[in-house]
């Protein structure tokens, strides 16, 4: 069995992913499965999805060498994914614009979405716009809270946000609500994951649609710096931005991949989101992987300064990629993270996401052990602008 | 023959059809579980479906997810439910129980231990929501080896290739789901749940219940006419909710005995 040939047919990555699902779901899981082996065996989707990714979103994103930055940090050079510039401002249209496709291919009129930062939520309202699809996007009403400019942003774009009251009114709650909804309305809807979590083909199908960042890594790396980065470093909350860069450095052993994790206010405080480093393996959202949780079994509320992080699981690939050993998990704290932000704005002149702003902080960390001609890659998952409101809050400053 | 199997067979030689009740454990409070599973064998519960509250119950509406979240405030657990059946079967050796709930609070015991002590507890059956046949053959096999009956769910959308893998792996009735959606949504399509019944017990050989959307004595009615077990939970829960706390066992017996009665009402 080789690293990236997973999963197998019943969506297992070694013992995590699968379908854990209630039976009301399971056709409609089969009939995903069947339609997405359909279109990904159809070269015309495939060309439609590459004609999409250019002229709509802007692609390829560009690398950028944030030399000023790295002579600060005195060490190793940092080379930034720059997926803040695709439209929407993060990673997360690219797999919209394939799950989109698959939904229309499938005949569904309506889609259905999670969100927690709103990024996910935006992209698939943008995205529904687009197709001219019915859209409804739920969302914790703790995060609609924290991204207010998001909420209204896809208002703007035709859908409707439903705001989700019940646990811990954060994303994983908006994600039980879009299940629920999902198995009402099957016939006539498409659910829109915007993780590489839930029951399988999600997990899989997600990540496919996100692999473009690895594979334009690949071919941009030694246009740019002459070689492979040594290190490739993201953001992990469900995982879906590094799946999508690590994939294809899988088979690559020389190049070295790290997650970064929400540590919120430490590890030890207890309040953190960092379900790789102090979870323990379980069930939930339709697949096994690392969870949060109490010695009960009950998921525990998670916390991130940045909502999309905020979340108690993990994609099932990362929880089999740190189980291998392929892949290394570390985890930043909230002040981390904000330094690193407020040090990309003044050094580089680019506002990183909250999210994103965890990989760099791990850069930051990691650079000044490194000698100079080391290369570190980081997915620059998603533009800072919708953060503006917590960062003002954090710094005590009303606007 | 398991508790649940006698059951149905008694029952089938009565001629009647099995009341199944849900409750949430631990709700509205952890002291009221015995007096409320109790009072549901008096009003004429032939089958006790115990809920496991679970933090992200996914396939459960808001009725549901509410007591569940009020149970795991007051402090309910996997472990609690099983001292509550410990001590419920020290009086009541015969009415079957079946804990309802999803896989994360088992297998955060570990599935070995909660085998174990559901069976020295005095469980009959266990329906693990989010364990579809396909990942949890282990754990149905454990179950029956320890004289426990894993029970699983069909719904309209199941195909025939389902029954026969729920066939292979279940034991003592099949939980239909009759409606696409959660817990405690209203639009039951009684004709629809009448053919299907009859081709769903034929290929999977054992009784079928009907759960999800039977709100009433006329609806439960109906759906025995086909059925051998009708499953009541959110109507319950909505019962308990709305009870001042000194009412809520009177309140849910008064309504169990009227659904009890129309099961058992004679043909007109």
């Amino acid at each position: 069995m080789q690293m990236n040939d997973l999963p197998d047919s019943h969506g297992h990555f070694g013992p995590y992913g699968g379908a854990f699902v209630a039976e009301t779901l399971v056709e409609a899981l089969d009939e995903l499965k069947r339609a997405y082996a359909d279109a990904k065996a159809d070269p015309a989707f495939r060309a439609e999805f590459e004609y999409e990714l250019k002229h709509y979103v802007g692609r390829p994103s560009p690398i950028y060498h944030a030399r000023r930055w790295s002579a600060q940090l005195g060490g190793a050079q940092i080379y930034l994914k720059r997926e803040d510039l695709n439209h929407t401002g993060a990673h997360k249209v690219n797999n919209c614009i394939g799950q989109a496709m698959l939904a229309r291919r499938m005949g569904k009129p309506r889609v259905i979405a999670e969100t927690g930062a709103g990024q996910h939520g935006v992209a698939t309202a943008t995205v529904a716009a687009r197709y001219g699809m019915e859209c409804v996007v739920y969302m914790g009403e703790e995060d609609v809270r924290r991204q207010a400019a998001n909420v209204y942003r896809m208002k703007l774009l035709g859908a409707s946000v439903v705001p989700v009251a019940s646990g811990s009114k954060t994303l994983k709650d908006a994600l039980n609500e879009a299940m629920r909804d999902w198995v009402t309305h099957v016939g006539d809807t498409f659910y829109i994951i915007g993780t590489v979590a839930g029951p399988h083909p999600y997990p899989m199908m997600v990540r496919d649609f996100q692999k473009i960042i690895g594979e334009e890594c690949r071919a941009q790396m030694p246009e740019l710096a002459g070689r492979q980065p040594d290190y490739v470093i993201a953001c992990v909350g469900g995982g879906s931005n590094a799946m999508g860069i690590f994939y294809d450095y899988i088979p690559d052993a020389s190049v070295k991949l790290v997650g970064v994790e929400a540590a919120g206010d430490g590890i030890a405080s207890g309040r953190h989101a960092a379900s790789l480093i102090a979870g323990r393996p379980g069930v939930l959202h339709g697949n096994r992987t690392y969870l949060l949780q109490d010695e009960n079994g009950q998921i525990i509320e998670t916390h991130s300064i940045s909502a999309g992080l905020d979340y108690p699981g993990v994609g099932p690939e990362h929880a089999w990629l740190k189980d291998s050993g392929r892949a290394e998990y570390v985890a930043v704290t909230d002040a981390e993270a904000l330094a690193a932000f407020h040090a990309l704005c003044r050094c580089e002149g680019i506002m990183p996401a909250l999210e994103s702003s965890h990989a760099l902080a791990y850069a930051a960390r990691l650079a000044p052990t490194l000698p100079p001609d080391a290369l570190l890659l980081v997915n620059l998952s998603g533009r800072g602008d919708k953060d503006m409101h917590t960062v003002a809050d954090h710094s005590g400053i009303r606007f | 023959m398991s508790r649940i199997q006698s059951t149905f067979a008694q029952l089938a030689a009565q001629g009647r059809k099995a009341l199944i009740p849900f409750i949430t454990a631990g709700y509205p409070e952890p002291a009221l579980m015995l007096p409320l599973m109790r009072a549901l064998v008096d009003a004429g519960a032939d089958i006790i479906e115990l809920g496991v509250p679970f933090s992200d119950p996914m396939a459960d509406g808001p009725t549901i997810q509410r007591a569940s979240e009020c149970a795991l405030r007051h402090g309910m657990s996997l472990r609690r439910v099983l001292s509550a059946v410990r001590e419920f079967r020290v009086e009541d050796a015969s009415t079957p129980v079946v804990l309802m709930g999803y896989a994360n609070p088992i297998e955060a015991m570990g599935a070995d231990v909660f085998v174990a002590e559901a069976k020295q507890a005095g469980v009959d059956g266990v329906l693990v929501v989010d364990y579809p046949p396909e990942e949890c053959a282990g754990f149905a096999g454990q179950l029956k080896a320890n004289g426990m009956d894993p029970v699983f769910l069909l719904a309209p959308t199941s195909t025939d290739a389902r029954f026969g893998q729920v066939a292979e792996l279940g034991s003592g009735y099949i939980y239909y789901v009759s409606l696409r959606g959660v817990t405690g949504a209203g639009h039951l399509d009684l004709d629809e749940v009448a053919r299907r019944i009859p081709a769903i017990r034929d290929k999977v050989g054992m009784p079928v219940g009907v759960g999800f959307g039977i709100r009433d004595a006329a609806s439960a009615r109906r759906i025995a006419t086909v059925a051998d077990a009708v499953v009541i939970g959110s109507r319950i829960i909505e019962e308990i909710e709305h009870s001042p706390p000194g009412q809520v066992i009177a309140n849910v017996s008064a309504f169990l005995r009227g659904i009890r009665a129309a099961l058992d009402a004679p043909a007109i």
